[in-house]
């Protein structure tokens, strides 16, 4: 018996058409979504509502409108020039050198009429009921991005590394626990040097 | 001459049998990269633009709550002011508590303290509302708040 039956080949000709199908099917559903947003701690309810204790120059009062204008201290501001606002009053370490809120790593103008420590500035962010949320965004934008500057130069003078690096550095899930502990040291001394003190009155 | 016409003539097939192989290699890249949207959205929901952004990484802790205009299907029948959105059903302010407390109960005891409200508000909404939720989100107790956007200029915002 020297005949041979040859095996029968399988046509796999179909397949890649098959696969095809199915890889456009998951390309046109994907969504590779990143997202990401600006985080906010909103703060515990109140039975009494707070009184605030500071003095007027401590007080960094932005007011939006429902027609879509920005007020600073009073005055109708351009929403570019608010982040050099916010820098000039946060890091402005008004204290003389003598006093107890003396701001030893402040590198601002010093005014007197102006904020005495970051500790103690606030940014009170008033928001009428019309006003749009894109603009209220781009605020608050500008006002952590001037904290972040902020925290990014005390970062690069203490632990030559930014702030900002420092966090995503810290979120990141292959860094060392041991890296994290000694991470997080420095992002709560920066936290400490420069808190965000933005505060959002209710409305009456 | 005869010799050389025919090995000339007789070239071998390209095999395509290693094609399928390819395609199933994109095929599964694409399959895991996959996130399946699980809302569809019934409300505007064009997110402004931000710079000063952090991601939201753990999508098992993240509760999102839309805003915005109901999409041009609703206009008819809900008019145009901004509207609130909970899984894939229109809903009132006074919803948004008990929704949240809702699917604070269905997850892992272990997660609940981080969990984040990822507000997804259309940058033509009112902050009347968006302050209304805050103030709802305060009541219950979830403190942790994102207001997602959009990467980009956030000067594009105010046009």
């Amino acid at each position: 018996m020297g005949r041979r039956i040859p095996v029968p080949v399988v046509n796999a000709g179909s397949m890649a058409d098959i696969a095809f199908l199915l890889l456009i099917f998951f390309l046109v559903t994907t969504t590779i979504e990143t997202e990401a947003g600006i985080d906010r701690k909103l703060p515990p309810v109140q039975k009494e509502p707070i009184v605030i204790e500071h003095k007027e120059k401590n007080i960094l009062s932005v007011l939006l409108d429902g027609a879509g204008r920005l007020m600073v201290e009073g005055d109708l501001t351009e929403i570019t020039d608010l982040r050099t606002i916010t820098k000039a009053f946060v890091d402005n370490g008004g204290a003389s050198e003598h006093d107890d809120g003396y701001c030893g790593h402040c590198k601002g103008l010093g005014d007197a009429t102006s904020s005495d420590n970051p500790s103690k500035a606030i940014v009170l962010v008033k928001t009428q009921r019309e006003t749009e949320y894109g603009m209220y965004v781009a605020v608050q934008n500008e006002l952590v991005g001037a904290y972040n500057e902020l925290r990014n130069r005390e970062g690069q003078r203490l632990y030559q590394q930014d702030y900002t690096d420092m966090e995503r550095q810290y979120q990141d899930p292959k860094t060392l626990s041991a890296t994290k502990v000694e991470l997080k040291k420095r992002i709560q001394h920066l936290r400490e040097l420069y808190p965000l003190n933005i505060l959002e009155p209710s409305q009456q | 001459m005869s010799k050389f016409r025919k090995s000339t003539t007789d070239r071998p097939e390209v095999s395509t049998a290693s094609l399928p192989d390819i395609v199933f290699m994109l095929l599964f890249f694409f399959m895991t990269v996959t996130v399946m949207k699980d809302d569809t959205l019934k409300v505007k929901n064009e997110l402004p633009n931000a710079t000063e952004v952090k991601r939201l990484e753990k999508k098992d802790r993240v509760i999102s709550i839309y805003v915005g205009g109901p999409n041009d299907q609703f206009v008819g029948a809900l008019g145009t002011e901004s509207r609130i959105q909970l899984d894939d059903k229109f809903a009132n302010l006074s919803d948004v508590g008990p929704y949240i407390l809702e699917r604070l109960a269905k997850m892992p005891e272990e997660l609940r303290p981080f969990v984040t409200i990822s507000l997804k508000v259309d940058r033509k909404a009112n902050m009347g509302l968006i302050n209304d939720i805050k103030q709802e989100l305060r009541t219950i107790g979830t403190l942790k708040i994102n207001y997602t956007t959009y990467e980009g200029d956030t000067f594009m915002n105010l046009k």
